[in-house]
């Protein structure tokens, strides 16, 4: 540490809040009509915050394996939820949820354990105030790699249906049928992390690290841990997005070689 | 050659059909009455169930790969999976393609060119010459001149013959009263969801 912590009080977020009345006063003198889902955006973040605050503190004391442990899966389901309520066209019978689920658990679990063993070692290695931090950060960045890899995915093979199987009435396997789209909705999961670590440093400040600067760490100190969160981020999100991706695939063909779009749902938001 | 028994999907059939070598079944029916599904079906391309097979063997102890090369389907509009026409006819001979598309009047240059271009026409002639290419044992045509000209549907008709001359079973789907008169061998009727044969 370098510098000092500088703590705030309520006050402090009392004064903030006056510009969340000057966006709602915006929004009311040129009629957006935003002001209330403001108010209720504003009030949740609050709630929500607050009681995180309130759990994750009560886990740091704790430092117990199980309720570490509860807690991340915990986590992990609710990135599950996210990744299947941002599709518009999934898989039918809590198919898309299942895959995503299993998927960033693993790919998360791997990489945050990999990670807490060798690189940032605390003592115990599963203690809630580094492990519960980092898998956050995995999720957070993985749901969106898998949703976006299996929506791809999904709506690819629904569009090319005529081509895929011209393919397979020619005795073409589905595997090579597919694998064109495959490949397609694997790169498109990767484009966000790609895009993050490119633009790390120079169009945004990654907000872990601005954090760290906050709170007192040299900067040089907060980039290596940035680096190193960017890494673990980019093989999560890739093994993510591989197991979702070939999943769904999966899911979409059948024993026979057949393309089995029946088993996917369309939702309008 | 080809058995097909009780064999039901949604609610097509139980139906039972047979072709053997050199035979060209005509299949008619009114639209919508399943005659696309009936050969999706045959070619395992929708779940169904039933007991088909080939030259005595079961559909399910092959391959689903190896059941369409040999009772292969033609779509009425089949699709495409590359820019260029050559990529679909790969890894067939080359003198072996250009005879079939000389048949279909179609040039040698066809195999350059570019999919977006082709005419609806000429899909269909390629669709079906990238079929007859791979000399399946079955070859299942849905309306396979519907999108053609007098002349061309000649050439198509003609190379359909040909290819019942050389020993394959031809199933095809015609509106065409005069066109099951001239190329079947057998008629059969899909209606309710059961086949019947047309006395001829």
């Amino acid at each position: 540490m370098t510098g000092v912590y500088l703590q705030l009080n309520y006050i402090d977020l009392a004064i903030a809040s006056v510009l969340l009345l000057l966006a709602g006063g915006l929004s009311i003198a040129l009629n957006l009509g935003l002001e209330k889902t403001l108010g209720i955006a504003a009030l949740r973040t609050t709630v929500q915050l607050t009681l995180i605050g309130l759990v994750l503190k009560m886990l740091f004391q704790l430092v117990s394996p199980w309720w570490t442990a509860f807690a991340a899966l915990a986590m992990v389901m609710l990135a599950g939820r996210e990744v299947t309520a941002r599709q518009s066209i999934k898989l039918r019978g809590g198919w898309s949820y299942s895959i995503a689920t299993t998927s960033l658990i693993t790919a998360g679990g791997i990489v945050t354990i990999l990670a807490l063993t060798t690189a940032v070692r605390p003592e115990p290695w599963y203690d809630p105030r580094f492990a519960l931090p980092l898998l956050g950060m995995m999720l957070g960045n993985t749901l969106t790699g898998i949703s976006v890899g299996m929506e791809r995915l999904s709506a690819t093979l629904k569009r090319e249906k005529d081509a895929i199987e011209a393919r397979l009435v020619l005795g073409h396997t589905r595997r090579d049928a597919v694998r064109p789209y495959v490949r397609e909705a694997m790169r498109a999961g990767l484009m966000p992390i790609i895009n993050a670590m490119s633009a790390a440093g120079i169009i945004s400040l990654p907000g872990m690290m601005t954090g760290q600067i906050l709170a007192g760490v040299d900067p040089t100190e907060a980039v290596k841990y940035q680096i190193l969160i960017m890494f673990l981020l980019a093989g999560t999100t890739s093994i993510g997005a591989l197991i979702a991706v070939l999943a769904t695939s999966r899911r979409l063909g059948d024993e026979r070689d057949r393309l089995r779009l029946d088993r996917l749902r369309e939702t309008t938001h | 050659m080809l058995n097909v028994r009780n064999l039901k999907r949604l609610t097509l059939g139980p139906i039972d059909l047979d072709v053997d070598a050199g035979q060209i079944v005509a299949l008619t029916g009114p639209s919508g009455a399943g005659k696309s599904l009936l050969l999706r079906a045959i070619a395992d391309l929708d779940p169904n169930e039933g007991d088909l097979s080939l030259d005595g063997e079961s559909r399910d102890a092959m391959e689903a790969s190896d059941w369409r090369r040999q009772v292969m389907y033609v779509p009425a509009h089949t699709g495409w999976w590359a820019d260029v026409v050559e990529p679909h006819f790969e890894g067939l001979g080359r003198d072996h393609v250009k005879a079939i598309l000389h048949r279909l009047g179609l040039e040698s240059t066809a195999l350059g060119w570019q999919v977006a271009n082709l005419s609806t026409g000429e899909r269909q002639r390629l669709a079906l010459a990238r079929a007859v290419a791979h000399t399946p044992k079955v070859l299942m045509l849905d309306e396979p001149t519907s999108g053609l000209d007098a002349e061309n549907a000649t050439r198509a008709e003609s190379l359909i013959q040909q290819v019942a001359d050389d020993g394959a079973g031809v199933v095809f789907v015609t509106h065409d009263a005069a066109q099951a008169e001239r190329l079947a061998t057998q008629r059969l009727r899909l209606e309710n969801g059961t086949l019947t044969e047309v006395p001829t």
